[in-house]
């Protein structure tokens, strides 16, 4: 299981498939650590909003995959409202808007 | 084996934000390399160059860009790139021809001419390059990476934002006297808290700058140290592993771990092979090392370094650094050179370097930082998309 989505070999040195399914991952999962951004990143960040406004990230421990996943925070919270351990959940929000008004979504994760 | 490789010289230009082209640097590093081994550039069989990726064509051919600069001597070439361990790697190199018996002495070169703030990455659309991806989709920069790790460290282990503060002072305390140090100034607790967060818990006094610099490290076959009768330290090790499936720390520039489903994670983080395997391949172990200089991007990340090099057992950093075990006339001092909080990080010099500082130290030439009777040392580093790189020198 890879995320992003592994479409070329597994990492994995037992296994030379290179046939994938897609999986759905588990849509909670537990704090493993957390941060936020004070400063505008560099591009190719697409800043969303001027004045910048920072935003939190989380790395989020997924029990039955086995994995840790980075995401952005959900709108509206910060690193005052995590903790390591806590569980979250994945939500969709917008990240940018194209040149051509298309809105790009994102995963995020919010506390529960 | 790798006891046939000695080092007769090492060399740094001094670090800075100097806005020169990297090979200036490259140059005088390896000048002072080679006066320091007392050897001529007209001696030297092999040079491998250390890549670097943001100074066009001439850093992607770096082993002959410094051959030019030096003048061509018809010496055989290689250029190496490892992210952050490109300096171990390109000394593996020069090892390795070393012990094949296909040259005596060797020149490795590093140098790096950076851009200010955040290290980006190049330009252009790649949607299929995760270090582009993550600054795109998540807004994943570097110092954000070193903040996981330092809030982890205080939610799991009690680590506190003061315990991080006295890393950096203790830095810039060792730094003091290094003249080829970038920052020689002392730094109090007050400084690092006044400074502002860049990535929550990290302030910018927390966050290792980006700088100009070089290194240099003259290698030899230790039957060719001796028929000329140069002082020689023993390479014992270096160690480029990469790491083991599956991988279960979050990494620069990665989205997410390896699965732990299909396999079981090792007793070992990818962070712990690798000096255990500098350590193995030395036939040492942490209690003989006299000195240690680590990657401390953030002063978080060097007190994660103390258990992964195993000077102590996970969550005992912290008290190994308030013991006072890590500063200069402790047990076993941590980054003598001031680490890089005071250099700041030049990519392909910065492993180098570490080894520059472990060869005057083991030297008694570490003037106004000398860690007294020293006999080892280790370096430890890792270089972004699994790059190990320690290595391990020894009077």
């Amino acid at each position: 299981m890879f995320f992003p989505r592994e479409e070329a070999f597994c990492r994995n040195p037992g296994c030379a498939g290179e046939a994938f399914d897609e999986v759905a991952l588990s849509r909670r999962g537990r704090v493993w650590s957390y941060t936020d951004a004070r400063y505008q990143p560099p591009p190719p960040y697409v800043p969303v909003s001027d004045p910048y406004e920072p935003f939190a990230l989380a790395a989020v421990s997924l029990e039955a995959e086995g994995l840790v996943v980075l995401g952005q925070v959900a709108t509206g919270f910060g690193v005052a409202d995590l903790k390591v351990g806590d569980e979250v959940e994945l939500v969709v929000e917008p990240l940018y808007t194209d040149d051509d008004g298309t809105v790009r979504t994102t995963w995020r994760w919010r506390p529960v | 084996m790798s006891d046939d490789v000695a080092v007769v010289g090492v060399g740094m230009h001094p670090w800075g934000k100097w806005g020169r082209p990297f090979q200036s640097y490259g140059v005088h590093a390896a000048r002072e390399a080679l006066a320091d081994s007392g050897l001529d550039w007209s001696d030297v069989q092999l040079v491998v160059g250390g890549e670097t990726v943001r100074n066009g064509y001439a850093g992607y051919v770096a082993g002959a860009t410094f051959a030019q600069a030096l003048g061509w001597n018809g010496a055989r070439v290689a250029t190496a790139y490892a992210a952050c361990a490109t300096g171990a790697q390109a000394l593996d190199v020069a090892r390795a021809r070393i012990l094949a018996g296909m040259c005596d002495v060797a020149l490795v070169v590093g140098a790096d001419t950076t851009p200010k703030g955040f290290l980006a990455p190049n330009a252009g659309e790649r949607w299929d390059d995760p270090d582009w991806l993550r600054f795109r989709l998540l807004g994943m920069t570097n110092p954000a990476y070193f903040a996981l790790y330092a809030r982890r460290r205080m939610d799991l282990f009690g680590a506190t934002v003061d315990d991080f503060a006295a890393v950096k002072v203790k830095n810039a305390r060792h730094g003091l006297a290094n003249p080829r140090a970038r920052y020689r100034k002392a730094v109090t607790a007050d400084e690092v808290a006044a400074s502002p967060v860049v990535a929550d818990p990290l302030r910018l006094l927390d966050i290792c700058a980006t700088s100009d610099g070089g290194a240099a490290v003259v290698l030899t076959s230790a039957a060719f140290a001796r028929s000329r009768g140069i002082p020689a330290l023993r390479l014992r090790a270096v160690a480029t592993v990469t790491p083991t499936f599956p991988n279960t720390v979050i990494e620069m520039p990665n989205f997410a771990t390896d699965s732990t489903v299909a396999v079981a994670p090792g007793e070992l983080t990818f962070r712990d092979s690798i000096a255990h395997a500098a350590y193995e391949e030395a036939g040492l172990g942490p209690e003989d090392v006299s000195l240690a200089e680590v990657y401390d991007l953030s002063t978080a990340l060097e007190l994660d370094w103390y258990e992964n090099i195993g000077l102590c057992k996970p969550g005992d950093a912290e008290a190994l650094l308030r013991a006072g075990d890590t500063t200069l006339g402790g047990r076993v001092p941590v980054n003598p050179s001031g680490g890089l909080a005071c250099f700041g990080e030049a990519v392909p010099a910065q492993a180098l370097a570490q080894v520059c500082e472990v060869a005057w130290q083991l030297w008694g030439r570490a003037e106004g930082r000398q860690v007294e009777g020293a006999r080892v040392g280790i370096t430890a580093n890792q270089g972004l998309f699994g790059h190990g790189s320690s290595v391990v020198l020894s009077v």
